[in-house]
């Protein structure tokens, strides 16, 4: 009886080890098929490996921006935890978009991303944007928005 | 039921069928992710399959949506019938008879205002004007209509209602331009019995190369006219015209402005001086058109009919080099692929798409604005109506208290002034959005015209021992506050339509 438990656990565990493993394998699998990766570099052809993106991504190939600026630089916050736990964020709601297939056309920038690309613009520009914050004091309690005029510098649409 | 002994085993292969179930439900959901993320690459990937050899002698539509189902399923979809505030088709039922079996037609205009039926008085378009339907209607409503019982129309109808592409081919044993001389010499209903569809894929499209190209000499015609009055001689739009062009010269081989020209009733497009209405006008007067003699005043009239491509080309969209497709027929994502939704409708039923591309304003917003452009064009046309009506009954008037023809020969010219203005931003099919300004512009002189014409009859009663009768006096030229002279005579309908 002890004998025959022990077979049992033995075959058991082996056959739950080859699921756990065939899991992992799978996964392993979906996630390189997926190129999930590219997701972790800072190269923004990353951000077009689905087609969704593919217009914004042209459009910044030709933009003034494209010399000095990926896609991260403008859509990312400029510290460590900020950036991962955005592209933590933003990862899961567009695959979880795009997977769905449920979406708005055209595409457009969500509150939180329009101003993590604000604080963007400030950062590299800081000396000039700070300059016309400060101007005009006494009357502006509202910050401009640079994205309000300059919306098209990363791309267009 | 044993105490100890078991109770490990049991344990694990709880534990075990717990993590398996666990296991398996990741596994299916990593496999419906990973077959989801291969179908999204498939889709990707160029989807052209050519399965039907598409030949210049194809023009079955459903042949070319073998090739192209994305397109075919959009364009089938123009038999929508879909309302906006001032356009768009509503589907009204109608009972089928022998002479029309439709079950179903559009909202007749001519309830909608029948200011319209005096202004049309003794033309076909007096008895039969309906809110044009979708392109897949085209060639049975026009069939259909009364205005072919009450007037025999010329082939040259069919030129804008059907695919005329292989007829005009088939006619001039492939010379277009004899072909299309010869449909237009043609009764209407024989030239009928030449075309099977309405507008399809090969008359605006390559069947080799799918490049947008021109098919319809009227238009070839009419757009070198206007291209040699600005300085360009010899155009050959389809070899001249860019490709953006392109995207509205298709559509401007029919939502434009015609007349039919001599005995021969060629199809012909008057741009010799340019595409602005009073160009046109001017152009109508040098060479002594009318389309009809007015029933009620006898002025010789002109109907203006769809001018879009003309009230386009003055408007900011034209100049900022937007065309008609890039509202009308929008890029839309089907699977990965971009394709131009063949579903060609008015932007206000597709504002995401249409409008948002470009003006990154919330939906309802854009809508407000363009709707707020065509109330105030609607306005002002009313005004431009009444204006018109008023001047019809003076001229009436005046005709029957025996003015002569002499005396009444410029009135009737203001007449056919402003009613052409009036009919050329009415019959334009986007209630001054187009256009707005000069969609304004031309009701503001259309009501000049009108006003003008009612001053001078005035003028010629004062003249004749100052016995005119009431109905012939002035109107204030801020017209609509002021109180009417005969309020009998004319009904307002202009209040009622103010919705």
């Amino acid at each position: 009886m002890a004998r025959g438990s022990q077979g049992i656990v033995t075959l058991l565990g082996i056959a739950s080890g080859a699921a756990f493993g065939l899991l992992i394998g799978v996964g392993m699998f979906t996630f390189r098929y997926a190129r999930g990766g590219s997701y972790l570099t800072n190269d923004p052809k990353a951000c077009a490996n689905c087609h969704v993106m593919r217009e914004q991504f042209e459009g910044w190939t030709r933009s003034s921006h494209h010399a000095v600026a990926v896609c991260n630089d403008c859509h990312t916050p400029h510290d460590f935890f900020g950036k991962w736990f955005t592209k933590g964020l933003n990862g899961w709601n567009h695959s979880f978009a795009f997977t769905t297939g449920n979406f708005p056309e055209p595409i457009r920038i969500g509150p939180r991303n329009r101003a993590i690309t604000e604080a963007a613009c400030r950062n590299c520009h800081a000396a000039l944007t700070s300059a016309i914050d400060h101007a005009g004091e006494s009357g502006a309690a509202q910050k401009l928005a640079c994205l309000k005029c300059h919306w098209n510098v990363g791309h267009a649409h | 039921m044993s105490e100890t002994a078991p109770q490990p085993p049991r344990r694990a292969v709880r534990v075990v069928l717990i993590s398996a179930a666990v296991a398996a439900v990741a596994a299916a959901f990593i496999t419906a992710l990973l077959v989801n993320i291969f179908e999204k690459k498939t889709e990707a990937q160029n989807p052209f399959f050519r399965v039907v050899e598409l030949t210049d002698e194809i023009d079955d539509p459903a042949v070319w949506g073998k090739d192209f189902p994305l397109q075919y399923d959009q364009y089938k979809k123009t038999v929508d019938q879909v309302r906006t505030r001032y356009g768009g088709s509503e589907a009204v039922p109608h009972t089928p008879t022998q002479a029309d079996p439709r079950s179903v037609v559009a909202q007749s205009k001519l309830e909608e205002d029948p200011r319209l039926v005096t202004m049309w008085a003794g033309y076909a378009f007096s008895k039969d004007f309906r809110e044009d339907r979708g392109h897949a209607y085209m060639l049975s409503d026009q069939e259909l209509t009364q205005r072919q019982v009450v007037v025999k129309q010329p082939g040259a109808c069919i030129h804008c209602h059907a695919s005329t592409y292989l007829a005009m081919k088939r006619l001039g044993h492939g010379d277009l331009t004899k072909g299309f001389d010869a449909l237009n010499h043609m009764p209407y209903f024989d030239a009928r019995k030449e075309v099977q569809h309405p507008v399809a894929c090969i008359d605006c499209h390559d069947a080799k190369t799918m490049a947008l190209r021109v098919t319809k000499p009227a238009f070839m015609e009419g757009i070198a006219k206007v291209k040699a009055s600005a300085g360009i001689p010899n155009y050959d739009v389809n070899k001249m015209a860019t490709r953006q062009e392109m995207r509205a010269f298709v559509c401007g081989q029919c939502h434009v402005e015609y007349y039919f020209k001599g005995a021969e009733k060629r199809l012909t497009f008057p741009w010799d001086k340019g595409l602005q209405a009073e160009k046109i006008l001017a152009y109508y007067d040098e060479i002594g058109f009318k389309d009809w003699v007015h029933k009620e005043t006898e002025a010789p009239v002109l109907k203006a009919q769809h001018p879009e491509f003309e009230m386009w080309s003055q408007g900011v969209h034209a100049r900022s080099g937007v065309t008609c497709a890039d509202c009308h027929m929008p890029y839309i994502r089907v699977g990965a692929q971009k394709i131009s939704d063949h579903h060609v409708r008015s932007p206000l039923l597709n504002v995401a798409n249409a409008c948002q591309t470009c003006h990154r304003y919330p939906e309802a917003e854009i809508k407000e604005r363009a709707e707020q452009i065509q109330n105030r064009h609607y306005e002002l046309r009313n005004h431009a109506m009444d204006a018109l009506m008023d001047l019809i009954r003076d001229v009436k008037d005046a005709k029957q208290k025996g003015l002569s023809d002499d005396q009444l020969q410029k009135p009737r010219d203001f007449q056919r002034k402003a009613q052409f203005l009036l009919d050329f931003a009415e019959a334009e099919n986007s209630t001054g959005f187009h256009a707005p300004q000069e969609g304004s512009r031309i009701l503001g002189l259309s009501l000049d015209y009108a006003r003008q014409g009612q001053q001078m009859l005035a003028t010629l009663w004062r003249e004749k021992a100052g016995a005119g009768p009431p109905s012939a006096a002035p109107r204030a030229p801020s017209g609509v506050e002021a109180p009417r002279p005969n309020p009998g005579a004319v009904a307002n309908p202009s209040d009622a339509m103010k919705r």
